[in-house]
């Protein structure tokens, strides 16, 4: 279809903005595997410190990069199945305070006065325009969500028998999990942390705002992962040159979705003091809960790729697997997808370890964890986004892709580099490997104490496949603002690939109503999360005051 | 509506799953292997120091600070039972004996407890594996399991 100027542009910025950051996250992501290996052994490079960087990476990629996409993502979705686009006002209001939180975090990182990393956990203090900049980019992507919403609700009245495009119910079952989680950051932020932060209240109950952020964090990786998940069902399928298997099953996955992705923050917190083992084992169960639409969707995405294998003429039980389109220079989306799912296989599953409560107790905080969470939010969903990325850019500008070729290998250097990567990081998470530490300075030196020889192949396999990934990800780079710099030569318009049904189930009303499924989400979050913070409020002692990453005397004392 | 295949899948599903939460109940029951205890704040706590109960019953309060662990170094007799009951002064670290499977938050106002046995001699590892500030890659102490013989 054809979109105003307008929403064009929008899209474009919502994309390119977080595309020109990603520059500074991926340097950073390769920055720490060189200090880790202990090839760098100091605190800082490049004026640059370790932290500040681990920092901005975070942030970068796994905040800034994934809201903006959602935003830019759903924003195209709604328009082209809806072939009315959103308004104009909303849209670019949204953007201005996406834009202006992005601007003032980015300030008080760079300028070095927020090393806190993406989780802030107090009573480390960051420059409170960190916190009101983070606030600003959830506010601003709120608002979209809100007029999509209200164009459904309009649309369903035109149309009470049709079945909600599931690309649109996915939109809107993200953007409510969205809404819902990041109420909890909100509160986090704008009513314990920035009056603290600020210096009006002294002291900050650190358990209560931990909890708070994993009623955030944990919803917020689905968040990450559903544009994906919308990719596989509606795109993927088509692009293969077969049919999606089930549809129901799509927004049966969607609506567990929705009611499960909440109420497990807690195993997040297996190993925090102050809350109860048996809240923690109710939401490690939930968590398994949380599991079945992924199995849901492993299967549904598996059996609509042999339908299309087989519909290309494979024979034999895996014959389909090699009929598959996976090195197509005009198709590359299908490269983008299916090397993100086949990363998923193991992010899943060794997701599933973490979950599995005692379990935890070996890898929590460990370099175990980044392994892991590399093979989902680096592995299904930063492929899905720079891919679509180069899509929408390309397809809406009427561009054609700067080099093709490099184009459709990215997805397979970059998942062969994050293989390597993770691999190195759990190995050494079984070790004991801490996450989140500049190892090269200590653990990682050979002159220090405290040097670990048996983390040595570890981390140099992390190294290895970081170069990889980092090689990969400079591809991207020039890939899409190579794009931008051609001339307009094909014509411009949004068009998405939509996938035919092979089981076309008639419409169930259950699956095509969001009511009943939010009730069932809140009694589910005021039975697993009331417990929760009855249980930080009643078992923390007294606040505590802030510090300064650099300093272990508390910053009101040490100002007087 | 739900075809052959998918009815064998979703068995699969529920087998595997109730084979995964068998397992960690299994484990809970059996072996008592389990996750940190839920404490009340006592101020108790707060002052590091090593409690010999009797001759193979230890309780340790750990205090963890920016950057350094209280006790640094904790000696203790082969076999003996340790419980330990950690806090934080200032900002949020993590506790980890990995060859034991021990891993703790050390927070501000609040107690976490866990317990474990040292069965075999050796110098164990604790590393702080939350990020904590600038000195975050210096905090490290040790339990060592050989008394009485070096000490």
């Amino acid at each position: 279809m054809q979109v105003s100027k307008s929403l064009k542009r929008l899209i474009f910025w919502e994309l390119s903005i977080p595309v020109a950051l990603l520059t500074l996250g991926i340097y950073h992501g390769l920055m720490q595997t060189i200090y880790r290996a202990g090839v760098l052994k100091q605190a800082a490079f490049a004026k640059l410190d370790y932290y500040q960087g681990l920092t901005l990476h975070g942030v970068i990629n796994a905040i800034v990069l994934t809201t903006f996409f959602a935003v830019a993502f759903g924003h195209a979705t709604i328009a082209f199945y809806f072939k009315k686009e959103p308004n104009k006002k909303a849209g670019w209001l949204s953007f201005a305070l996406m834009v202006t939180g992005t601007l003032l975090a980015a300030w008080a990182m760079i300028s070095g006065k927020a090393s806190v990393l993406y989780t802030f956990y107090p009573p480390l203090k960051a420059h409170p325009l960190f916190y009101l900049g983070a606030a600003l980019l959830i506010i601003g992507s709120w608002i979209p969500f809100f007029n999509w919403a209200g164009m459904y609700i309009k649309w369903k009245k035109e149309n009470p028998n049709v079945k909600t495009p599931l690309a649109v119910l996915g939109t809107l079952i993200n953007f409510i999990i969205w809404f819902v989680c990041t109420l909890a950051v909100a509160y986090e932020v704008l009513i314990l942390l920035i009056p603290w932060a600020a210096g009006w209240t002294s002291t900050i109950n650190v358990t209560l705002a931990r909890t708070l952020f994993w009623f955030f964090g944990h919803a917020l990786v689905y968040f990450w992962l559903l544009p994906a998940y919308i990719m596989f069902y509606t795109m993927l399928p088509k692009l293969a040159g077969g049919k999606l298997y089930s549809d129901l099953a799509g927004r049966i996955a969607l609506f567990l979705f929705l009611v499960l992705s909440v109420p497990v923050g807690v195993h997040h917190q297996y190993s925090d003091p102050s809350i109860t083992q048996g809240i923690k084992f109710f939401q490690g169960m939930l968590t398994f809960g949380v599991a079945i639409p992924s199995f849901i969707t492993a299967f549904t995405i598996a059996a609509s790729l042999e339908y299309a294998g087989r519909k290309r003429g494979a024979k034999g039980l895996f014959g389909w697997m090699k009929k598959l389109p996976y090195l197509d220079t005009k198709n590359y989306m299908f490269a983008y997808l299916i090397c993100g799912l086949i990363l998923f296989v193991f992010g899943g599953l060794t997701g599933i370890v973490n979950a599995s409560y005692q379990l935890n107790t070996v890898i929590h905080n460990t370099s175990w964890l980044p392994g892991h969470f590399h093979m989902t939010v680096a592995g299904p969903v930063f492929l899905a986004i720079i891919g679509m990325s180069t899509y929408l850019y390309s397809t809406m500008s009427g561009k054609k892709i700067f080099m093709p070729a490099i184009n459709v290998i990215i997805p397979y250097l970059w998942s062969f580099g994050v293989l390597i990567f993770s691999t190195g990081l759990m190995w050494g998470g079984l070790l004991g490997e801490p996450r989140r530490t500049n190892l090269g300075m200590t653990y990682l030196n050979p002159k220090s104490e405290l040097f670990r020889p048996d983390w040595v192949p570890t981390t140099t396999l992390a190294l290895l496949g970081g170069i990889i990934m980092f090689i990969a990800g400079m591809l991207f780079i020039v890939v899409f603002f190579g794009t931008m710099f051609r001339k307009k030569n094909e014509k411009a318009e949004l068009n998405l690939a939509v996938s035919e049904v092979f089981h076309d189930e008639a419409r169930i009303p259950l699956f095509d109503k969001f009511k009943p499924w939010l009730v069932a989400m809140a009694i589910i979050l005021v039975i697993a999360y009331i417990p929760a913070f009855l249980n930080v409020n009643k078992n923390t002692g007294p606040g505590a005051p802030a510090f300064a990453p650099d300093n272990p005397v508390p910053i009101e004392t040490s100002s007087k | 509506m739900i075809d052959k295949a998918e009815k064998v899948v979703i068995m699969i599903t529920g087998t595997i799953l109730a084979l995964f939460v068998f397992s960690i109940l299994y484990a809970k029951t059996k072996y008592k292997s389990d996750i940190p205890e839920c404490l009340p704040y006592d101020k108790a706590y707060t002052e590091p120091k090593v409690n010999k109960i009797d001759e193979k019953t230890y309780q340790v309060f750990a205090v963890a600070q920016m950057w350094t662990f209280q006790p640094a170094e904790i000696y203790i007799p082969v076999g003996s039972e340790v419980d330990f009951f950690l806090t934080s002064k200032d900002v949020v670290h993590g506790f980890n004996i990995a060859q034991k499977n021990i891993n703790m938050m050390a927070i501000y106002g609040t107690i976490n407890k866990t317990t474990v046995r040292f069965d075999k001699p050796g110098v164990y590892d604790i590393v702080c594996h939350e990020y904590c500030g600038a000195g975050h890659q210096n905090m490290r102490a040790q339990v060592i399991v050989n008394y009485p013989k070096a000490k």
